[in-house]
């Protein structure tokens, strides 16, 4: 590389680096990561203590004769009155938060009524909660407890991936291991979007203020080109490094925390390598369409408008995302895995969910580099072609004649 | 700068956008240590003929060779360019701006600090070093653009249009240090609508129209191509009712008589003699470069 695009590169990494929306937008993740988690631990520790919850009192009245038992439940502590007037004057007084009245019909018509002071949208999912297990309770008295447990929670559903060989896979899937990609699918687009839209900012803005002629009476095109990427590129990379550290270094402890309920995160090099292999070639490929939007642009604003298409292009896997999820491997999604535009964020999230074939990664890999090599080839050209036009901006027919004729 | 001491040698450029010929079948050349005026009215292939010197825009066809050479990226470093659209990044600092500038141009940073704080002193911009450029007032600006284009110590100088919102004191300021690049062997090439600037500064001058050269040479070359059809008079006594006279005005202390195209000037002096006017001052009326100018526009050269 020479002398004078590595001059253009550092500027443009020294200038990125420094800007605070750069700054703000690197350091909000990894203080959000952290501040959730901690945040998360911290109600976790405080609500799963049991000495700490207090316990409510709730009255009933039973008009069926069938729930006199199992009153006191996890929190909620049942008290039994004869007649409706009583329970009233219990909640009243303040005895109860509040009653509920299990009609003579219960059994046929699964109806109860609920009495209460508060105005609320629905019953609390405690309430409701200690109701459902203190009828369950005494419906199936008489039965094992380990047969009431049951019937309260029937099933939890242990699934486990086998592989071709019918053992069990090394990657069992699930939210654990679809969380990850997914995240990295969002931060991916989200580094390159920043990137190259600094790239399509800075060329308008220096196309704008005129900025670019002085320039160009000191570099070539190529050179221009070449150090504004990899300038921004680099700043790009490092956003997306201080990302994934990030990622590895909370991955154990949010593993910890939701694995009971969702699984345990998975946390590869495999994933991290694919990720900043996806992030190099997206942000190479959007980064030429961005120069180019740039170098058509007589304004800042109308580079914005005009670079719209593309971000609403790439971010399609989003749009059909449940689609995706549901079907990793269907041909829809694995055509979607070859689009230059929308390959980084299918990949990325499909490496979640199913085992993705190597040959698709690497062809997928290979189209998006191809494409950036395309769009090197004309974004060079409508840069030499339009760079110095200002005022107004080329039509449709001048870009394609300019692409076709250079 | 090739051995004859030329800086530029354009031999019939041409360059074409989509169906129209910017610049058609060229040719000039600019001396070693001359201001060159490069003139012509607006859309006549001025900015483009620079650009393709400055290797930002390469001609279709003929020879162009820069300070010996033909065309390349490290032409560039060897030329000071100061566009009609000046420009400069609005939020960096205004020695940040010098620096970078000319570092872009093969100086070290060390290098061009220093230079740059020369220059800066110089133009009396010492007190604003530290500030942002969109600090500065327009002229301020201006100053600065063309310290950064003298900063590297350029072979070749090419100015667009240099004195556009300058105030007189910047002017004069200015015109010296292009007196002494010339000194120093410079070459300069002035391209402006001042015509008086032109006749002040320039040497020779090419002018174009279409994209094509319509006038070429010394000053005093191209003045001999247009000889006056008027004639400047001081004198005791009335001139009215000469004859060959088309028109008068006041010219100065004397008045300035418009001749109509079969008179001679002798004709009119042999007139005032035989009127016995008392003459005290007889010239010929050497037309304003703005005059010949406007003249070969409308009607060609």
């Amino acid at each position: 590389m020479d002398r004078k695009t590595i001059l253009i590169l550092k500027r443009e990494f020294l200038q990125t680096v420094r800007r605070k929306s750069f700054i703000l937008m690197t350091l909000a993740f990894p203080m959000l990561a952290f501040v959730g988690l901690g945040v998360y631990q911290l109600v976790n520790g405080t609500t799963s203590g049991p000495s700490e919850v207090e316990t409510i009192s709730i009255g009933y009245v039973d008009q069926s004769g069938d729930f006199d038992r199992y009153a006191e439940q996890p929190g909620v502590s049942l008290a039994r009155y004869g007649t409706e007037d009583e329970a009233k004057q219990a909640l009243l007084q303040g005895k109860v938060q509040d009653y509920v009245v299990i009609p003579a019909d219960y059994l046929s018509t699964g109806t109860i009524s609920r009495y209460s002071l508060k105005q609320e949208m629905e019953a609390p999912a405690r309430v409701t909660f200690a109701l459902r297990n203190f009828l369950l309770d005494n419906l199936l008295d008489g039965q094992t407890e380990e047969m009431r447990q049951r019937a309260k929670n029937p099933m939890t559903v242990v699934s486990v991936r086998l592989n071709q060989a019918g053992e069990v896979a090394v990657n069992q899937g699930g939210f654990g291991a679809f969380i990850l990609p997914y995240l990295f699918a969002i931060l991916l687009i989200m580094s390159i979007f920043s990137s190259s839209g600094f790239l399509l900012q800075g060329l308008s803005e220096e196309k704008q203020n005129r900025v670019i002629e002085i320039l160009l009476s000191s570099v070539s095109p190529r050179q221009l080109l070449t150090g504004k990427v990899l300038g921004l590129g680099a700043a790009g990379l490092l956003q997306i490094l201080v990302w994934l550290a990030t990622i590895a270094a909370a991955t154990p402890i949010a593993s910890a925390a939701i694995a009971r309920f969702l699984g345990p995160i998975e946390f590869s090099f495999s994933l991290f390598g694919l990720g900043l292999l996806y992030f190099i070639l997206g942000y190479l490929f959007f980064a030429m369409i961005m120069a180019g939007v740039g170098a058509i642009s007589s304004t800042t604003q109308e580079g914005q408008q005009l670079s719209t298409i593309f971000t609403l292009l790439a971010i399609v896997p989003f749009w059909f995302a449940p689609f995706i999820i549901e079907n990793p491997s269907h041909a829809i999604t694995r055509i979607l895995t070859f689009v230059p535009f929308t390959a980084p964020i299918t990949v990325m999230t499909r490496l979640g969910l199913t085992q993705v074939p190597a040959w698709e990664i690497v062809v997928s890999a290979l189209v998006l580099f191809g494409a950036f090599l395309a769009t090197l080839l004309v974004a060079s050209r409508v840069l030499r072609a339009f760079l110095l036009m200002y005022g107004k901006r080329p039509d449709l027919k001048q870009v394609i004649k300019v692409i076709r004729c250079a | 700068m090739d051995m004859n001491g030329r800086a530029v040698e354009a031999r019939e450029i041409s360059k074409t956008f989509g169906d129209r010929r910017v610049v058609d079948q060229l040719s000039f050349e600019v001396r070693r240590g001359e201001i060159f005026g490069l003139i012509g009215p607006n859309g006549a292939g001025k900015t483009t003929t620079i650009r393709m010197m400055m290797d930002i825009v390469k001609p279709d066809s003929g020879e162009l060779h820069v300070l010996g050479r033909t065309l390349d990226d490290e032409i560039k470093d060897a030329i000071g360019y100061l566009p009609e659209e000046r420009g400069l990044y609005r939020k960096a600092g205004v020695l940040e701006s010098a620096v970078f500038l000319a570092t872009l141009k093969g100086m070290d940073a060390k290098q061009a600090k220093g230079r740059a704080l020369d220059l800066l002193k110089r133009v009396n911009l010492q007190a604003h070093v530290a500030k942002k450029v969109e600090e500065l007032s327009r002229g301020m600006s201006q100053i600065l653009q063309f310290v950064v284009t003298v900063i590297h110590r350029p072979r070749l100088v090419i100015l667009d249009e240099p004195f556009a919102n300058l105030d007189p004191i910047n002017t004069e300021l200015m015109k010296q240090i292009i007196y002494e690049l010339k000194e120093e062997g410079t070459a300069i090439i002035l391209s402006t609508h001042r015509m008086d600037d032109v006749e002040e500064l320039c040497d020779r001058v090419l002018m174009i129209n279409r994209g094509q050269r319509v006038l070429y040479g010394s000053l005093s070359e191209i003045k001999s191509r247009f000889p006056g059809n008027s004639v400047i008079v001081e004198c005791q006594g009335p001139l009215s009712s000469l004859s060959g006279v088309v028109d008068t005005r006041q010219h100065g202390k004397g008045i300035e008589l418009t001749l109509d195209g079969k008179t001679q000037p002798c004709d009119i002096l042999t007139q005032l003699v035989e009127r016995h006017v008392n003459v005290t001052r007889f010239e010929i009326g050497v037309p304003s470069l703005q005059e010949i100018f406007v003249q070969v526009v409308k009607n060609g050269p």
